[in-house]
């Protein structure tokens, strides 16, 4: 049965914090046993608007080359997670973090005040819910972060090239480079702001309820899209789409009321959750 | 206006389709009065919105009517080509050009100090100060726009044209320059103001976009949030050239009245409203060539800023609607 | 890693350069502000003492005041505001409250827009054709306060729809809900409750018009007057009288023109006592409209 169930049986009904531990990476099934990678350890994460916690005690893993889906009922605090890896919040005033987000292989604190946000931009890149395409064409849309990293000339036409492929749009735009990105669908607007976050090559990719705004056929095409990125990068998702989670990540948390609840490999999750409250949310209790 | 339908008295509105209460005397009849009393209020303030068209109307009108006799005499090529404008002398020319080109220096002048100040106050303003500065630096900065134009006129002459002359000597005491570099500071507000709402009107998530992939202020700045306010801030451009075109008093005072044709900022000139404003102080008989000559004048200024202000009209339109 | 950091520092540069750059821009206009202020003080603060004000122009310098100048400033105001108020009140309320999204309200809304763009002097002609001569009114009071009065028009129009539209939809609703017609739910709500935003545009409209010269002088205000215009009180029945409208007038503004065209600097002097009271008089009236939008929003708030 293995150490993970166990420990999940002991502490079903409570409101217990959850700390997937490399066992748990070992037990996921999706991956050849063996030891897997963490990309970033969450330790002791509290957040605060101000004089609102928005993140309370977090304690978490994210696998290397994995895909974590974070969900949740509206007001959890998943999407307040996800923007603390790019520092995001620094754009804001009354923010603050108490905490560690280790980075790993290099061991950076992501949210320690010595650590530049600039810095930490630079490594991760984020998709937001709504495609927010830049109002210049499409290759400059893709080539924004290369510029900005001193990438010029043939170098950088290969690399916009090669995002447009990774993003499964190049044939829909390789004849029109340079018409607007306005002048492209919602779902293909989407595709290129992922382009565009693939480009710079980032350690991780953060995506925020990525096709909330989408039609079904353009959610799938990027689903399928992130189920094939992991191989290079490593993903966390944040839906409110469950069916989402399911179909397209390794591993699955489940946060409420700012709280991480349960973290667990997708198909347990799904099938057989440890916690009352994760089951009750599944299974549609509320939401 | 109101997206949802006019919501009208029930009666009234049943009133309207045909059904009406059953004939009572008293009830009804006050009801066909106090309707009666609402359409005549509701033409009574109609009229008052329509006074704008009248008005419209009569500087149309006033104008083509005034210079229809001045163009009957004369040729409409001579006042457009000529180079001298000397309605008043005894052998008198019309050629509106030195006219023309005071106006389009002193404007030219005027924009080559607001419209770069005006921009870059209001990127500052809108990407860079804390929410407490701009609080403060905006309605500061909105006074400019407030004081009288007879003491910018009063600024330009003895303050900033000595102080000019320190640096350019042997520029007289009237000139574009001065007149100019006073005006393009009355107008920065325009500008800056209008300019950094549409800044502020952009969502936030472009900038986030961004942000997130590294960028700092100066080039989120620069080349997403200003390429996406553009037309927003191309509408304040152009008011501010409508402003500076339209502008009498200060060019008045201290630009000096003598029409002359040239393109050096440094030398004195007459524009189309000094022109007006010097004929209008001196005595006029009423229909004389001299007096028919202001109306001329008029009519060019206000076929340029007409032109500028529909162009700005459009643009704004079209910020509204993106956002 | 080494190329991120030198990026980075280089980027962090320019933020540093533009934030100079910006504060040195604010600068100017403020400094600007500062330096016109002091000017105008340190030339006209001498002046400034009652028999200033209360002595008629003149071609002696130090003997010169500014009595026809603020007294015909004044009567302008009160034709002008008479005629703005109202017109343009009404005006918003129509369009704001009545009007349909049909083309008619198009022309309406673009004449307004464009209105509002018209160089000042060009309603100076205007009223030079169609008022002085064409109505026969004369280069008078009346005349003046008409203009300046089509002048602010626009301002006062969108002052009073911006004010009404803060009012919540919710309360209109509300209103007709107990059954009242279009013009109570206006008169007893609309009216009072936009009354603060309405009363700063119309303060701010009016503190422009009191500057405005260009208009007036185009009309025929003299810039000359050693008179004033026969008072509104009579000592004899009907012991009002209107002989004021139809008198020929001088403002603040023409008075300072005047004086600071004269070749002869001891007029400076007086342009800039002229001067301080035009700004005074402007800075007063522009503080009593913020501290009423100020006081209204603290009281109602949606």
């Amino acid at each position: 049965m293995g150490i993970v169930r166990l420990a999940k049986m002991t502490m079903r009904d409570e409101f217990a914090r959850t700390q997937v531990s490399q066992e748990v990476l070992d037990s996921a099934e999706s991956q050849p046993s063996g030891s897997r990678q963490i990309k970033a350890e969450v330790e002791g994460l509290n957040f605060f608007y101000g004089k609102l916690q928005a993140l309370k005690n977090i304690n978490m893993v994210f696998g290397a080359n994995q895909v974590t889906a974070i969900i949740g009922p509206s007001g959890c605090g998943k999407s307040t997670l996800l923007r603390c890896f790019n520092r995001i919040h620094d754009l804001y005033p009354e923010t603050r973090y108490e905490g560690k987000i280790i980075l790993q292989p290099s061991g950076i604190n992501l949210i320690g005040p010595e650590t530049d946000p600039l810095e930490m931009r630079m490594r991760m890149s984020m998709v937001f819910q709504k495609p927010n395409a830049f109002p210049k064409s499409v290759f400059e849309n893709v080539a924004f972060g290369l510029r900005l990293r001193g990438i010029n000339g043939q170098e950088l036409k290969d690399h916009v090239e090669q995002s447009l492929r990774s993003a499964a749009l190049w044939d829909e735009v390789k004849d029109r480079l340079r018409a607007s990105a306005y002048t492209l669908s919602g779902g293909q607007q989407q595709r290129l702001c992922i382009a565009r976050a693939l480009a710079t090559e980032p350690e991780m990719l953060l995506f925020d309820e990525p096709t909330s705004a989408l039609d079904p056929i353009a959610t799938s095409k990027i689903e399928n899209l992130i189920f094939d990125l992991k191989r290079d990068v490593t993903v966390v998702i944040v839906t409110h789409n469950m069916q989402q989670a399911a179909r397209v990540s390794d591993f699955t948390a489940f946060m409420y009321l700012g709280e991480l609840i349960e973290v667990a490999p997708t198909k347990e999750m799904f099938e057989n959750p440890a916690i009352k409250l994760t089951e009750e949310y599944i299974t549609g209790h509320f939401g | 206006m109101k997206e949802i339908p006019v919501l009208q008295h029930p009666v009234a509105a049943a009133a309207d389709q045909g059904i009406s209460a059953p004939p009572t005397a008293g009830p009804s009849a006050t009801k066909r009065l106090s309707r009666l009393k609402e359409r005549f209020i509701e033409a009574l303030l109609f009229l008052a919105a329509f006074s704008s068209v009248a008005i419209t109307a009569g500087i149309v009108g006033t104008l083509l009517y005034e210079s229809s006799s001045f163009f009957a005499s004369v040729s409409l090529k001579e006042f457009l080509t000529g180079t001298l404008w000397t309605p008043l002398f005894a052998s008198p020319r019309f050629g509106i050009m030195p006219l023309v080109a005071g106006t389009l220096v002193t404007t030219g002048v005027a924009l080559v100090v607001a419209l770069p100040i005006g921009t870059v106050v209001a990127i500052y303003l809108s990407e860079f100060a804390p929410a407490s500065v701009r609080e403060i630096i905006k309605p500061a900065l909105e006074l400019l726009s407030a004081v009288p134009t007879v003491v910018y006129g009063y600024f330009a002459l003895q303050f900033m044209s000595p102080l000019l002359q320190k640096l350019l000597p042997g520029l007289p005491t009237f000139n574009m320059l001065s007149a100019g570099v006073v005006m393009g500071i009355m107008i920065i507000p325009y500008v800056s103001s209008l300019s950094e709402d549409a800044m502020r009107a952009v969502p936030m998530s472009l900038r986030e976009g961004a942000y997130a992939m590294g960028a700092n202020r100066i080039i989120t700045a620069l080349k997403v949030v200003y390429p996406a306010a553009l037309s927003g801030i191309v509408a304040s451009y152009i008011l501010a050239i409508s402003r500076a075109i339209g502008e009498t008093m200060i060019v008045a005072i201290a630009a000096g009245m003598q029409p002359n044709l040239t393109f050096d900022p440094r030398e004195p000139a007459a524009t189309i409203t000094a022109f007006i404003v010097q004929v209008s102080l001196g005595d006029l008989p009423h229909g004389s060539i001299g007096y028919q000559s202001i109306f001329a004048a008029g009519v060019t200024l206000f076929i340029m800023t007409l032109i500028f202000n529909i162009l700005g009209y459009i643009l704004r339109k079209r910020f509204r609607e993106v956002y | 890693m080494s190329d991120f950091k030198r990026i980075i520092a280089k980027r962090k540069r320019q933020d540093f350069v533009f934030n100079v750059v910006g504060i040195v821009c604010t600068l100017v206009g403020l400094l600007t502000l500062g330096a016109l202020l002091a000017d105008l003080l340190m030339d006209g603060l001498t002046r400034l003492n009652w028999t200033f004000l209360t002595s008629f122009p003149s071609r002696f310098a130090e003997r010169a005041g500014i009595l026809s100048s603020w007294v015909g400033t004044l009567l302008i105001m009160v034709v002008t505001a008479f005629a703005a108020v109202p017109l343009g009140v009404a005006a918003g309320i129509y369009l704001e409250e009545y009007a349909r999204k049909n083309w008619l309200t198009n022309i309406i809304e673009i004449n307004i827009a464009n209105l509002a763009g018209v160089p000042s002097i060009i309603y100076g002609l205007m009223a030079l054709g169609l008022l002085v001569y064409q109505f026969r009114l004369g280069q008078s009071v009346l005349t003046g306060g008409l203009t300046l009065a089509f002048l602010i028009l626009p301002i006062v129009i969108v002052a009073t729809r911006e004010a009404l539209r803060t009012i919540p939809q919710g309360i209109r609703e509300a209103a007709y809900a107990l059954g009242s017609t279009q013009w109570q739910v206006v008169r007893h709500h609309l009216l009072p409750y936009s009354l603060g935003g309405t009363m700063t545009g119309i303060i701010i409209a009016l503190s422009r018009a009191i500057g405005e010269t260009a208009p007036l002088i185009t009309i025929g205000a003299l810039t000359f007057i050693a008179f004033l215009p026969p008072p509104p009180i009579k000592s004899q029945p009907p012991f009002i009288s209107f002989a004021w409208l139809w008198s020929p007038f001088s403002v603040l503004p023409i008075q300072m023109f005047n004086w600071v065209s004269r070749p002869d600097q001891d007029f400076v002097v007086n342009a800039a006592g002229a001067g301080l009271v035009l700004i005074v008089v402007t800075l007063l009236l522009n503080a009593i409209a913020i501290m009423i939008r100020y006081r209204v929003r603290k009281r109602i708030k949606w």
